[in-house]
């Protein structure tokens, strides 16, 4: 494991009554891409400003490699922001908007031509230095603004949403582009996005944020796999939760349990008697005939909803519960509507996602 | 392929026209009897006599002077205050910025009079001796707002990101201003200013409590001279104002259709 | 954590660039205000100046038949330019308003451009075209309409004419602006929705406008009762306005504390009015009536 790079400990922001950050600590580790997924409102923007410096925390600190930076002035540390909305310099072309940074550090002139002219390269926008922002695209701000930031060799990237405001087919490929960009700089990314398939897609890791705390730290798979709050099990991906009782286990790690008048089955140690809230993702769910899981629930199919390649089924529990299963499904085969039909899945997908006690 | 417009009555059409001319009559009438051999209001003959008596009489010319030296003082003056009061305005949420704000609108929401008779009894309760000095101190209070909202209204367009992606990028507060806040509301301080320098140039009410012995503004001069009866001479005046107005709109006109051009 | 304080408390505290404003607000809008304030409520001495005695003298002064009829007769005014502007102006903002790009520019230009030259120049035409011996009665004449030149000048139709034309472009910018912001197809729902094109223009058009209407009207109205010069000019000194009254209390009878007063019930009217404007539009700032 490589050494971390930055570390966030028990930072807080308040912004009057709101409490934006509560208490957040976070390890980035050197040459990762590390991303923070969130609903807006969540505080990973704030989290963001905060390691930038465009923000003071109310308690906590700020480590950057090595050296407590929570009090620095932006313009000492060296993180560098792209900001959501590009931020470019609307009065300079591109080759001023890129060289601002270099300026700065009083680089010689000659550097600096080259360095951008090779940023640049990188981002796929040779010979565009003359150009204004206002002439260029959205994609095209973007990657100077990826440029601009990129250029001075930050030690942590900071990206703000940088692909929001690009329609979906740009997005996929700039996702490919920042990866790659990021492999093959090797610098720190910090990147943040309320966009899950953004986040998997991208990540080493991923942070799923809420309320102002950290839910999650983990990479795709585990955050998609083994969520570990009911918070992370909704907002990525669809999932089924709902609360079971434990009515037993054996010595091979697997629960039986107690759930709309049938049992089912979960990997994982609880003891007898305790309530456990379980996310069990949609496509997951089976209809099957034959029993092979030792377990199966009843269900009337209530709806369907094709979105496309995937078919939604909604199942109405004889407790009241709905549950859906998600598969391939477009064509005329589906399970009308009314029919009664069985259910099962992998106890290992049965993933525990709090514990409530005892019944 | 071509569709049939329906042809209506174009009323809209004629009423803005209708309008546009009465605005323009009484300047028309302004223009046409400048060059009328006669001090009365029939035509009577061409002539240029009156812009040669206008060219010879040195009140007017001296008044011009002031009015010119005033409009330029009090705009660079307003243009400094008000442009750092957008700008140290813009982001912070100090206590008193509301009040103070709505207070310095005042002098231009509020009828002119009320501040000419307040500098009047206040330069008057001081011993400030009537002058160019009162003069500016009153047209640049009036002149502070156009800037500042001008400028205000510019910040508010702006994304702050920009100025914070300065910093992001190492620039201290002083360079961030430099490179990036004043190149870009320098339009707008620009525009604002050319809208103070038109007010102070046209003020006749607060030049009026304001003025001193020999510090009459044009306005004020063409004010007494209309009170004393006509002359032919104001029309010259006039049209020669005119005439000045209208090319300078014509030139930044230009300029503006060059500078989008390129 | 000296620094952090500095930098947490930059939002919240006064940024150096703001005190020269600061400063000149204070000493030269606060300070003679609150002066004129005090004066109103002080002795007018036997010659000249003020004597230091509380007094509500002036107040009382006001309820003067002779001042309440200038009190009305401004009132008038301002309400009839008010009117005459807002009757006048609204169809010019709107037609204009929905003329093709280019065209829209070039009405805007054309009417800002008189309203660049001086205002003195455009009341002086006035006179010239109203005069006994002037270019109005000579047509007419001339023409055989009338037999004996008309007295159009030195009245109160002469002094509205001057008011609504110094002030028209006021009403015609803050309603064409409303005018050119509003969503068209909010009128389109309503025709779709069965509203002729008159009955669309009153339950549509004209709410979502009504903030550049009373914009207009504030813009319009506040002027219009201190503008002296043009009565003067226009009026022959027969018509008088708040503002002749306040320049004839400090320049011709010398007495302060009335002309303080007057500006502070004047100055009152027209904050209160702007108060309501805020209220009812919904404007945050002063900035909207701009």
């Amino acid at each position: 494991m490589t050494n971390s790079i930055l570390t966030l400990n028990q930072v807080s922001k308040r912004f009057g009554a709101v409490e934006a950050l509560k208490e957040l600590s976070l390890d980035v580790k050197q040459g990762e891409f590390l991303t923070l997924l969130g609903p807006s409102g969540c505080g990973k923007t704030t989290t963001l400003r905060i390691i930038a410096g465009l923000e003071l925390p109310d308690s906590g600190s700020v480590t950057l490699q090595g050296k407590d930076v929570t009090n620095w002035e932006p313009n000492k540390r060296n993180v560098n922001t792209v900001f959501q909305n590009y931020a470019l310099f609307p009065h300079m072309d591109v080759f001023h908007n890129v060289a601002y940074g270099l300026k700065l550090k009083k680089e010689k002139k000659p550097v600096i031509k080259q360095k951008v002219e090779e940023i640049l390269n990188l981002v796929q926008l040779p010979g565009y230095e003359k150009r204004m922002p206002s002439q260029l695209s959205g994609g095209q701000r973007q990657r100077v603004a990826i440029a601009r930031a990129l250029v001075n060799n930050p030690s942590v990237l900071l990206l703000d949403e940088p692909l929001g405001a690009l329609d979906l087919q740009l997005r996929r490929q700039m996702q490919t582009e920042l990866k790659r960009l990021q492999q093959h700089l090797g610098n720190t990314f910090i990147y943040i996005t309320h966009d899950q398939e953004e986040a998997l897609n991208m990540s080493d890791r991923v942070g799923v944020m809420n309320a102002g705390a950290l839910e999650q730290l983990g990479t795709p798979d585990d955050i998609y796999e083994r969520p570990a709050t009911p918070f992370a099990a909704r907002f990525i991906g669809q999932s089924n939760i709902f609360d079971a009782v434990v009515t037993g286990k054996d010595g091979g790690g697997t629960l039986t349990l107690s759930y709309a008048g049938g049992t089912i089955k979960a990997k994982g140690e609880a003891q007898p008697g305790e309530v456990l809230t379980l996310s069990v993702r949609t496509e997951r769910v089976r209809y099957e005939q034959e029993d092979r899981y030792g377990f199966q629930l009843n269900g009337i199919v209530k709806s369907h909803h094709y979105t496309g390649g995937l078919l939604r089924t909604s199942l109405l529990l004889s407790n009241g519960d709905e549950l859906t299963v998600s598969g391939m499904g477009g064509g005329d085969n589906r399970i009308p509507t009314g029919a009664t039909v069985s259910i099962q899945w992998d106890p290992a997908c049965s993933i525990i996602v709090e514990r409530r006690g005892t019944a | 392929m071509k569709t049939k417009k329906k042809t209506r009555f174009p009323l809209p059409e004629l009423y803005i026209i209708l309008l546009l001319l009465l605005f323009y009559l009484p300047i028309l009438v302004v223009v046409v009897f400048s060059f009328n051999d006669s001090k009365l209001f029939q035509w009577s003959g061409f002539t240029f006599s009156w812009y040669e008596k206008l060219m010879r009489n040195q009140t007017i010319w001296q008044s011009f002077a002031t009015s010119l030296q005033l409009a330029l003082l009090s705009c660079g003056a307003s243009a400094v205050l008000g442009a750092l009061g957008a700008v140290g305005m813009a982001g912070r949420q100090f206590k008193t910025k509301g009040l103070l704000e709505n207070v310095s609108l005042i002098p231009i929401m509020v009828p002119e009079i009320i501040l000419g008779m307040a500098y009047l009894t206040v330069f008057t309760l001081f011993r400030i001796p009537f002058g160019m000095v009162t003069m500016v101190i009153a047209h640049t209070t009036f002149c502070v707002p156009y800037i500042f909202i001008n400028v205000k209204a510019r910040l508010t367009g702006l994304d702050p990101s920009i100025g914070e992606a300065a910093l992001d990028l190492g620039a201290s507060s002083r360079r961030m201003f430099l490179d990036i806040t004043l190149p870009l509301i320098l339009p707008a301080v620009a525009s604002g200013a050319l809208l103070a320098f038109a007010m102070s140039m046209d003020d006749v009410v607060i030049s009026f409590f304001t003025n001193g012995p020999n510090t009459n503004t044009l306005p004020l001069q063409v004010y007494s001279m209309m009170k004393m009866g006509v002359t032919p001479e104001i029309n010259a005046l006039c049209t020669v104002m005119l005439g000045a107005v209208f090319l300078i709109v014509a030139l930044s006109r230009l300029f503006r259709v060059r500078r989008k051009r390129s | 954590m000296k620094p952090r304080a500095k930098i947490h408390d930059r939002r919240k505290s006064l940024s150096p660039a703001v005190i020269p404003m600061y400063l000149w607000t204070i000493l030269f809008v606060a300070v003679p205000l609150f002066y004129i304030l005090g004066m109103s409520f002080l002795k007018k001495a036997e010659t000249w100046g003020v004597v230091m005695e509380f007094s509500l003298e002036s107040y009382q002064g006001i309820f003067n038949p002779a001042y309440l009829k200038v009190f009305g007769q401004s009132l008038l005014i301002a309400l009839l330019t008010t009117l005459i502007t807002l009757l006048l102006g609204y169809p010019f903002a709107y037609f204009t308003a929905r003329l093709p790009k280019k065209w829209r520019s070039i009405v805007l230009l054309l009417l800002i451009v008189p309203f660049w030259t001086n205002s003195l120049v455009r009341i002086y035409g006035w006179i010239i075209l109203l005069q006994g011996n002037g270019v109005v009665n000579s047509a007419l004449l001339g023409a055989g309409i009338i037999d004996t030149p008309l007295k159009l000048l030195y009245n109160i139709g002469s002094v509205l004419t001057g008011m609504v034309y110094a002030l028209m472009p006021f009403m015609i910018l803050s309603i064409y602006n409303s005018v050119e912001k509003m969503d068209w197809s909010v009128v389109e729902a309503s025709r779709d929705l069965g509203a002729g094109k008159w009955k669309a223009f009153l339950t549509t058009t004209l709410p979502l406008t009504m903030p550049g209407i009373m914009a207009g009207c504030v813009l319009v109205f506040v002027p219009s009762v201190g503008l002296f010069f043009i009565s003067d000019l226009l009026g022959g000194g027969k018509i008088m306005l708040l503002g002749n009254l306040i320049k004839n209390e400090l320049l011709s009878a010398h007495n302060w504390p009335m002309g303080a007063a007057l500006s502070i019930v004047m100055m009152a009217v027209t904050l209160l009015l702007i108060y309501l404007y805020k209220r009812v539009s919904g404007e945050k700032s002063l900035e909207g009536l701009l």
